[in-house]
């Protein structure tokens, strides 16, 4: 807990994470280069699906990431609400653009594939509505930021509105169990190990990876850039008072 | 093009598709958050350059 609470420090994040990012974007890069060249010209085409098991290849870390984001901003819920983290609202406003990109990537490149494969590119399926509320639950917190002025306030209100959206991200994973659906069930993270072949499992993953390093990294660039702008903001008030007395200072009474 | 579209197979504009809004949804997140972060950067360091929120000045006050 002293070490988070180290890593609070604006100052300090702001130093760790701008020796972070070069290493961060540099290994993301490879990774994707390593991703794409395998998952385009080494994996096979599928014996169902043909060549639009090339789309799985975005889709599926686009989903996990869309989830992953939404679950970290709802860590940082926790934070600003229970433990006050100096940096939680700041991480979790950086958070919302990302997660919502992920999420809107998810539900077209999910679309793009349903049409040739289910005949259909939308169904009021559990798993795709899901996955559609979640993106609507990320446009009304990035909404919600919008709309109020005090960051203090702001982070408190949008804490309880990802806390209580969170609700939402046990039921995209379950879906597929829980309710007959369209959508086909786990193949990757389930019980008695992936049901992908390796061929098409590895470069899966390796994107995977290559996609969260490169979400990470922007997430890292998003929370300096928020910490720059409450620090302008600060600094505009101050200048502001010190304009208003050299002002008073000059008048004669 | 045309051989790439044919050694995709009939779905090939599906697979482009995909890979088309991946590139533009992603693209325009990496533009927009470099572009804040720079405008942050360069407001920010035009403030101090003003000695905006020095201590003597907060302490004259």
């Amino acid at each position: 807990m002293a070490s988070l609470i180290d890593f609070a420090n604006p100052t300090r994040f702001m130093r760790l994470s701008g020796t972070l990012l070069p290493w961060m974007t540099g290994a993301a890069m490879l990774l994707l280069a390593l991703g794409f060249y395998l998952a385009w010209f080494v994996a096979p085409a599928d014996y169902q699906q043909g060549e639009t098991i090339r789309i799985m290849f975005v889709h599926v870390p686009a989903a996990w990431l869309a989830l992953m984001f939404y679950t970290m901003m709802a860590v940082s819920g926790l934070g600003t609400l229970v433990w006050r983290h100096p940096l939680a609202d700041v991480a979790q406003k950086a958070a919302a653009p990302i997660g919502a990109c992920f999420a809107l990537i998810c539900l077209l490149t999910g679309a793009f594939w349903g049409k040739p494969m289910w005949g259909t590119y939308w169904v009021w399926d559990a798993r795709l509505t899901s996955v559609l509320v979640l993106f609507l639950i990320y446009l009304g917190i990035i909404a919600l930021w919008r709309a109020l002025d005090d960051s203090a306030r702001a982070g408190r209100a949008v804490a309880i509105l990802t806390l209580v959206g969170f609700v939402n991200v046990p039921i995209i994973k379950f879906s597929v169990d829980w309710w007959n659906t369209l959508h086909q069930p786990a193949s990757v993270f389930r019980a008695g190990g992936p049901t992908i072949h390796p061929s098409m499992l590895w470069p899966l993953l390796i994107l995977a990876l290559g996609f969260t390093l490169l979400g990470l990294g922007l997430h890292l660039v998003a929370m300096r850039a928020e910490i720059m702008r409450r620090r302008v903001r600060t600094l505009t008030i101050l200048e502001a008072e010190r304009l208003d007395r050299l002002a008073a200072q000059a008048l004669p009474v | 093009m045309s051989a790439l579209m044919s050694g995709l197979g009939p779905h090939a504009g599906f697979i482009l598709a995909s890979y088309g809004a991946v590139v533009l949804i992603l693209g325009g997140l990496i533009m927009a958050i470099l572009f804040d972060h720079r405008a942050q950067k360069r407001a920010l360091a035009a403030l101090e350059q003003r000695g905006a929120g020095r201590r003597s000045d907060r302490a004259s006050s």
